[in-house]
């Protein structure tokens, strides 16, 4: 699987030429908005529900330890054995372990960001350990060799027509015709033996209950479940923020994810994992493993605490216009759209990434419908002054802006350059507009400029008087 | 218009009237005038203004923003309220500049306190003056975009709409994705051009596809971004300021050759 590369515009630039792209976002984010909106009507506590699930969250983050400990005694009680990663290589070096520790060829996984996140894909591949997607959309994305470019829906980058053709391309029973029914169909049957076949499965989890020690994935399709009852062996990766103090508070967060993920009032599957196979249990793998994760994360806590509340709904992704145009490979990292321009810095560094957290209106949409009430446009401007106090931003930039503030805290010799400004400015135009300007053509590549008046509103003022 | 400004009990009213107002649309500062001299405020126009500073600041440069700021507040600060035609340039001061001085005491208590007594044009008409336009006559009709600093930081939705509902003949016809980011992002639109022009074609083509003949909203910069992309387009779609229909000042749409701040060029 190949991770995006090249610099951001690079990639942006890639992505403004797939007309398909555009496309195949607007079908999936489209749906997502209006399913979301109409189930954000139809909870007239929703205000309410919202600020609750902050409430929970903030309170878990605020007591992360204490939650953790205690998350970690009840489950180690169930029989799982719990693992700690200070960071992604610690995360896959333990992973592949267990699975060498238990000779496993297969491991089956179902989607979870988290392994996106800390590499996983990659670290099992150097292990010669094979891989099987087993999300429907995960499943896409390793038949086509990309990464996912959203955190719901990894293949929202590709439309159905697109999905049919590698489908044709890979499967061993071809799908017998291009509709959802048959390709689903030609899905399934292709990952059915390797659901029974696999050594060990890997999964993410949405919540660490502490209070029971078990863990919570909620899915649509039921692989989750396929992935992680039949192996000998199951592996949880999970980041520390997805604690929770109680089974209550991952079930009312649970309301608000799956509404602002999906629209519905449930996933069709709700599971809580709790240690392995009991005596007498039907099924359950033998070894429960959970591999909580840092990467970053405590430092999130002094730095950036309300980010750590967040769900994962993909909300704010949908309803970016950024993110909507360019899609989650241009953003380059694990995670895209707002919430991934806040974390990605954190992960890969501000000097490399910069650009995610500049590229953004600050529109405030995605804070708007986030369901856990994060700050986004606050702490993407946040990195702005990070990177302009670093130097990261570029000196063209820097001259620019220093330049106009000098000026701007000036009245007097900015209204004496404005006077020289405007009327040069007017020299560009044609008819009532400007359609090239020198020093302008990031505006004028895109639009015309209106053309300024002779004089400027505080001239005038000026010359008549005040009114 | 009926002028009731100078009676005794006026509030006093220093209009900020925004770096693009002054030098790209004029216009709209009349306007803005205009209409809160018909609203019963005694409207004072400082001359030592200039800009919010929200290029700076949301390039991150905080310590190059600061003077701006601390300009703005000495200047508006002996005003009873200040009024901007622009929810971006209100939410900047009445949002952001405490945010700015979260560590100076003194400054941030004086950002507070300008902070509570700044507005957004529209919504200062309605909902501390609860002015509606009296005799306003627009045949046309219009759609309008609900610019997102205004809406989310102030809560500026419903006040435009009631302002525009007493302007006879104007028909308002309903924008889908009028809650949707035009793309303007002030230095964004220039820093990433071709993301910015990607979600203004969209804007553009929904705005086309109302077939209204006039598009409205409160924010210049959005006002600008969109008019320029149509205009590029070859839309006939005209854009103005809400302010100027109100006021009965929407003689020249932005991008045509206009009356300039003295009249020069009005045939």
């Amino acid at each position: 699987m190949s991770a995006p590369s090249g610099t951001f515009q690079e990639r942006v630039d890639k992505a403004l030429g797939n007309a398909q792209l555009k496309v195949a976002l607007e079908r999936t984010t489209g749906n997502a908005r209006r399913k979301r909106a109409a189930a954000v009507e139809a909870w007239p506590d929703f205000v309410a529900a919202r600020a609750a699930a902050a409430a929970i969250k903030d309170h878990s983050i605020a007591h992360m330890a204490y939650y953790l400990e205690m998350f970690e005694r009840n489950a180690l009680a169930s029989g799982a054995q719990v693992h700690w990663a200070r960071d992604p290589d610690e995360a896959c070096k333990i992973v592949v372990d267990i699975c060498k520790a238990a000779n496993a060829r297969t491991v089956t996984r179902s989607k979870s960001m988290l392994g996106e996140e800390i590499g996983l894909p990659h670290a099992l591949a150097g292990a010669g350990i094979r891989r099987v997607e087993t999300d429907l959309a995960e499943h896409i994305i390793q038949l086509a060799g990309e990464t996912p470019s959203h955190i719901i829906w990894p293949a929202a980058h590709r439309t159905r027509e697109d999905v049919a053709k590698l489908f044709d391309e890979h499967h061993r029973e071809k799908p017998t015709a291009h509709d959802v029914v048959s390709m689903v169909g030609s899905a399934r049957k292709e990952l059915r033996e390797d659901f029974f076949a696999a050594d060990v499965g890997i999964s993410g989890a949405n919540f660490l209950c502490a209070d029971t020690g078990a863990i919570c994935t909620i899915t649509n399709e039921g692989n989750a479940e396929l992935t992680t009852t039949p192996p000998r062996v199951h592996i949880v990766t999970a980041g520390i923020e997805k604690i929770v103090a109680s089974t209550e508070h991952a079930l009312q967060l649970t309301r608000l994810l799956v509404r602002s993920a999906t629209g519905a009032d449930l996933t069709q599957y709700t599971t809580f994992h709790c240690g392995p196979k009991r005596p007498g249990d039907l099924d359950g793998p033998d070894q429960f493993h959970i591999v909580l994760v840092d990467h970053g994360r405590t430092e999130m806590l002094t730095e950036m605490p309300e980010m750590l509340r967040c769900l994962r709904c993909g909300a704010c992704l949908n309803h970016c216009v950024v993110y909507r145009a360019i899609g989650g490979h241009a953003y380059g990292g694990a995670y895209p759209g707002p919430m991934g321009s806040v974390l990605t810095p954190v992960f890969d560094g501000l000097e490399q990434t910069r650009d995610l957290p500049n590229a953004c209106t600050l529109n405030g949409q995605c804070r708007q419908v986030c369901p856990v009430d994060i700050p986004l446009p606050t702490m993407l401007r946040h990195w702005r002054e990070q990177s302009w106090r670093a130097g990261y931003e570029p000196k063209t930039l820097r001259a620019a802006i220093r330049l106009w503030a000098f000026f701007a805290a000036r009245p007097r010799l900015y209204q004496l350059a404005q006077a020289v400004a405007l009327p040069a400015m007017r020299l560009f135009a044609k008819g009532g507009w400007i359609s090239s300007l020198p020093l302008a053509s990031g505006w004028t590549a895109a639009r015309d400029l209106p053309k300024p008046p002779g004089e400027s509103f505080l001239t005038s003022i000026r010359k008549g008087g005040t009114p | 218009m009926p002028e009731r400004g100078n009676a005794p009990n006026s509030p006093r009213v220093g209009l900020f009237v925004t770096c693009l107002v002054d030098s790209m649309r004029p216009n709209v500062g009349f306007a803005a005038v205009a209409l809160l001299k018909s609203a019963g405020c005694k409207v004072e126009i400082p001359l030592a203004q200039t800009c919010c500073g929200q290029p700076a600041f949301n390039s991150g440069a905080d310590e190059a923003t600061k003077p701006i700021a601390r300009q703005v507040i000495e200047t508006f600060e002996p005003f009873d309220y200040l009024v901007a035609p622009s929810g971006s340039c209100a939410g900047m001061i009445k949002a952001h500049y405490p945010e700015l001085f979260a560590d100076d005491p003194i400054w941030l208590d004086r950002a507070k306190r300008l902070a509570a007594k700044t507005h957004e044009l529209l919504s200062f008409l309605v909902d501390v003056r609860g002015f509606r336009p009296q005799n306003v006559a627009c045949k046309a009709s219009a759609t309008y975009h609900d610019s997102c600093s205004g809406l989310r930081e102030l809560g500026v939705k419903a006040q435009p709409r009631a302002l525009l509902s007493s302007v006879k003949g104007l028909e308002l016809r309903p924008l889908e994705g009028d809650e949707t980011c035009c793309g303007f992002g002030g230095t964004f639109c220039v820093k990433y051009s071709d993301i910015s022009n990607a979600i203004v074609g969209e804007k553009a083509q929904n705005v086309v596809a109302t077939g209204a003949d006039l598009l409205l909203g409160g924010d210049l910069g959005c006002l600008m971004n969109m008019a320029g992309k149509l205009s590029r387009e070859g839309a006939k779609t005209r854009v103005f300021h809400t302010a100027e229909i109100l006021a009965g000042m929407s003689a020249y749409a932005i991008g045509e050759e206009s009356t300039g701040a003295a009249g020069k060029e009005a045939k």
